[in-house]
């Protein structure tokens, strides 16, 4: 009888011991494992997302297969950072002239709730005209900065006013659509042109 | 009679002198410089300032807040990039300048951010900014309106 229970236990102890092992890996390990941060971002082969662009045409990461691209993250009520690497592109751009014509230039906004096609139009049209702004829903955008690996949220502030923190970073993508390197938040620009012409150069790398 | 309003001028001579000597330890030395703004789409997306703030003076300046006809909520807030690449923004709350120092309110760091404009912010237009300082002195500055894709007066 002792004996019996003592085994009960015994087993017990193994089933929880088993289980919390379980539990362990698939936290720390399966599928339930937290994404790791600072992870590459997917090719745009691999990702899959469906936006609408500020002409009103139906976009996704495989409009940008064929030539060069350049991505990256904002929104529209941003006033600072998003004004200042748009314009910061721009620069590069119109240092590229001719060249930034065989890209790929696309601003996707994290703030679809106000950014509306109508007011990504707008405020694209300030900056270099290469630039396309992408909105759409939510859950597509969600799904599109979990293929980039970035981040965003929604921080509220005063009222109903709100602001976002999100990946400011500019991700370059050769013509195949392979990630090819980013471009960090105050890099100066002598860093950033050579960058954008390494993406231009891979796609004729890749052609021959 | 011309006595007397002398004497009332006099009068009034030292209590400005009096009292704003005491109140006034040190804001009376900041100058802006530099100062611009970007251009905002309506009303509703809050516009940003940049400047120089610098404090010519022997005393430490506090800056504790800001003013203008142009925003019901004006606030210095400071953007910050973390080591993955995500950009945050949050009030800066007051800022002291030590005696020959200066601050810089520069795209992707310090700003004055402008929140629930009363009129949009258009190109070409300027606008008044008062910087309140812990002695109870101000500041203003005449801040240009630039193009929203301005990177600052130089182009």
């Amino acid at each position: 009888m002792q004996r019996r229970q003592v085994f009960r236990y015994g087993a017990a102890g193994v089933g929880a011991l088993g289980l919390t092992l379980l539990v362990g890996w698939w936290r720390e390990d399966g599928p339930g494992a937290p994404e790791p941060t600072g992870q590459r971002p997917l090719s745009l082969s691999a990702m899959d997302f469906r936006l609408t662009d500020h002409d009103g045409n139906d976009v996704g990461p495989q409009t940008l297969i064929g030539r060069p691209s350049m991505v990256f993250f904002g929104f529209t009520y941003c006033p600072d950072v998003c004004p200042t690497t748009l314009s910061d592109i721009s620069g590069w751009l119109d240092e590229l002239g001719e060249e930034a014509k065989r890209m790929n230039v696309v601003f996707i906004t994290v703030d679809p709730e106000r950014d509306t096609v109508d007011a990504m139009a707008e405020y694209v049209g300030y900056f270099h005209q290469a630039i396309r702004g992408w909105t759409g829903p939510e859950q597509q955008i969600a799904r599109a900065i979990d293929g980039f690996r970035a981040t965003y949220e929604k921080v509220a502030a005063d009222g109903d006013y709100y602001t976002m923190n999100h990946t400011a970073s500019v991700f370059l993508f050769d013509a195949k659509g392979q990630f090819v390197t980013m471009i960090d938040y105050h890099e100066p620009r002598e860093f950033a042109v050579p960058k954008i012409r390494r993406a231009l150069k891979e796609e004729t790398t890749g052609a021959t | 009679m011309e006595k007397l309003i002398r004497t009332n001028a006099l009068a009034a001579l030292l209590a400005v002198a009096g009292f704003s000597a005491p109140l006034m330890a040190g804001s009376e030395d900041v100058v802006i410089e530099g100062a611009w703004s970007r251009a905002a789409i309506g009303v509703n997306r809050p516009g940003a300032a940049y400047m120089t703030v610098r404090n010519t003076g022997d005393a430490p300046v506090t800056l504790t807040g800001l003013e203008t006809p142009l925003a019901v909520m004006p606030e210095i807030h400071e953007t910050s990039t973390n080591a993955e690449g995500v950009s945050s923004m949050a009030p800066a709350g007051k800022i002291t300048i030590a005696p020959g120092d200066s601050i810089e309110l520069a795209p992707g760091g310090l700003h004055a951010m402008l929140m629930q404009l009363q009129e949009p912010m258009t190109e070409g237009e300027t606008f008044v900014l008062t910087l309140e300082f812990s002695d109870g002195g101000e500041v203003t500055a005449e801040v240009p309106i630039l193009g929203i894709a301005s990177r600052g007066p130089e182009g």
